[in-house]
């Protein structure tokens, strides 16, 4: 009963940033309401059970990858973003599928008969289950994973270095 | 959920939250006593490192002169600044003063005790990913100076937030590396455990702890690290008085100012609480006498050993010079990162091999 209510409560908060994340005219209030959209998630995973998943989410996602953003909102001091009507092709066609998306979505959770509901902190995420996942059943995926994330770091540089340095090579002048 | 003891299970819940609110009442006072006391220490070491009395005047030795500063600090007035931010510049000490103080609920400060028929861990909660929840707390603790340095709205505020948020993120990547060889001697994400497998002695003489079993140079690179994360000399560039007036903290006063200063002295005696079990053993230690003082005695151990961390703390900020930023960002990723890491490769493949 307990958990349920810490639950929910945890939920509206996240749904609550969510929608401040939108709402909000200036960056970096947006930045901050996603970090409380991350820290909420984070508390739900624990409820669920999930505990080194609840840490992980803290650590890299409102720790690491959200300073980076704030820091970036900081550096290029973005101030308010100018109001617009928006545009009448998001409204026609965004509210109606937004809709249609929650209908189907809660029809099917609701008459799928081989579903059932898991009772909350009924599943265990320590270390070690997660660790024997990853490092066994799928170490392919993962390795394959951190060679995406090389590739994609290795293209922030090509893209954030001045033209034709990629071409010389490291700068002789340099360190 | 974290993971309940079996000894809390069998308590009652009404049980449970008076003991639960009694330890959480007796940590944070005691925190911030320490808080209060590590200042306290800081003025007196400095001052004799310089040939000087320190403070001498409210107390005998200056010992009450923590009181006289927060009283100072609550009867200042409390400008804000026209120009600011204001939600923000509001929130920002705050978060800081909150995430430093959360970090300390899942330390432990010494094993089971038993008062008349009730029992419990000397800490607040026992976490099964203890480490993970303290680095955790104490990243999002960056969001409380990066945010004062923005909300400011003043150059050397802005750039004080932003060189102690890069430095921060930077010096978090070799911090935790150089935990991960002591993980993987443990086996276990929890501080207990930790603490646990460093028990006992080599060759009846050498405590086993991390720092003399094989994690030497994990600890410096801890040591290192920590000074960093907690902006200290000779990493205290997001204040540097020199260049930048005062940092992140320029257009603050009164208790707001406080907040930070008191933030900053809790994170460094929660890194010096780790330090110490992850790499000292924490409370153990030898233990004689008679029962009373055995059962006070890893308590006394544990608390030795994170005054000789903050006695290190000031000792190093009055001995060594500050870096320069790019010196500061190159030795963080091109001398602490490449060691750490290999560090956690050694660490792997002795363990490996020994298994």
């Amino acid at each position: 009963m307990f958990h349920l209510i810490l639950f929910l409560f945890f939920g509206a908060i996240c749904v609550a940033g969510a929608v401040n994340l939108l709402v909000q005219s200036h960056p970096i209030n947006s930045a901050l309401s996603l970090i409380a959209v991350m820290a909420s998630l984070a508390a739900e995973y624990l409820l669920l059970g999930a505990e080194f998943v609840a840490a992980v989410q803290v650590i890299v996602y409102a720790g690491a990858i959200m300073v980076l953003f704030v820091i970036t909102i900081m550096l290029l001091n973005a101030g308010k973003e100018e109001r617009t009507k928006g545009s009448r092709v998001a409204i026609l066609i965004g509210v109606p599928g937004v809709l249609i998306g929650g209908v189907l979505v809660a029809w099917t959770l609701l008459h799928r008969s081989d579903m059932q509901s898991v009772p909350i902190g009924a599943l265990r995420g320590d270390p070690r289950a997660i660790a024997r996942l990853l490092f066994h059943q799928f170490l392919l995926p993962f390795e394959v994973t951190s060679v995406l994330i090389l590739i994609a770091i290795m293209g922030a540089v090509v893209l954030a270095s001045p033209p034709g340095a990629v071409a010389r090579g490291p700068r002789k002048d340099e360190g | 959920m974290p993971h309940q003891n079996t000894k809390d299970i069998s308590l009652s819940i009404t049980t449970f939250i008076i003991i639960s609110i009694i330890k959480s009442l007796a940590v944070v006072s005691v925190l911030l006593t320490a808080v209060a006391y590590s200042v306290w220490l800081e003025r007196k070491v400095s001052a004799r490192i310089q040939n000087r009395w320190g403070p001498t005047r409210v107390g005998p030795f200056g010992l009450l002169q923590p009181l006289a500063d927060g009283a100072k600090f609550i009867f200042k007035e409390d400008l804000t600044q026209p120009h600011v931010y204001k939600p923000l510049y509001i929130a920002a000490p705050i978060i800081a003063l909150v995430f430093a103080i959360t970090s300390i609920s899942v330390i432990p400060f010494g094993n089971w005790v038993t008062v008349g028929p009730w029992g419990t861990y000397l800490q607040i909660t026992d976490v099964n990913i203890g480490l993970l929840v303290v680095l955790g707390i104490t990243s999002m603790g960056v969001y409380g100076i990066a945010l004062a340095g923005w909300s400011s709205n003043n150059k050397y505020s802005l750039l004080g937030g932003l060189r102690a948020s890069a430095q921060m993120v930077s010096y978090e990547v070799s911090l935790g590396l150089s935990l991960v060889g002591v993980l993987i001697m443990a086996g276990s994400l929890s501080l207990r455990d930790i603490v646990d497998a460093q028990g006992g002695v080599f060759w009846g003489f050498i405590p086993r702890w991390n720092i003399f079993h094989g994690q030497t140079i994990a600890f410096f690179i801890y040591l290192i690290s920590a000074y960093a994360e907690t902006n200290r000399t000779p990493f205290d560039l997001p204040e540097a008085e020199s260049e930048l007036v005062a940092g992140y903290h320029t257009e603050y006063s009164a208790m707001k100012f406080a907040m930070f200063f008191m933030a900053e002295y809790a994170n460094m005696v929660t890194v010096a609480c780790l330090a110490t079990l992850l790499f000292l053993g924490g409370w153990h230690g030898p233990i004689f006498g008679p029962p009373i003082l055995q059962a006070l005695m890893p308590v006394f151990w544990f608390c030795l050993k994170v005054f000789f961390f903050i006695f290190l703390y000031v000792w190093v900020r009055w001995t060594l010079p500050r870096f320069r930023y790019d010196q500061l960002m190159a030795f963080g990723w091109k001398v602490l990162l490449p060691l750490a890491v290999a560090n956690v490769l050694v660490t792997a493949l002795i363990v490996a091999w020994r298994a």
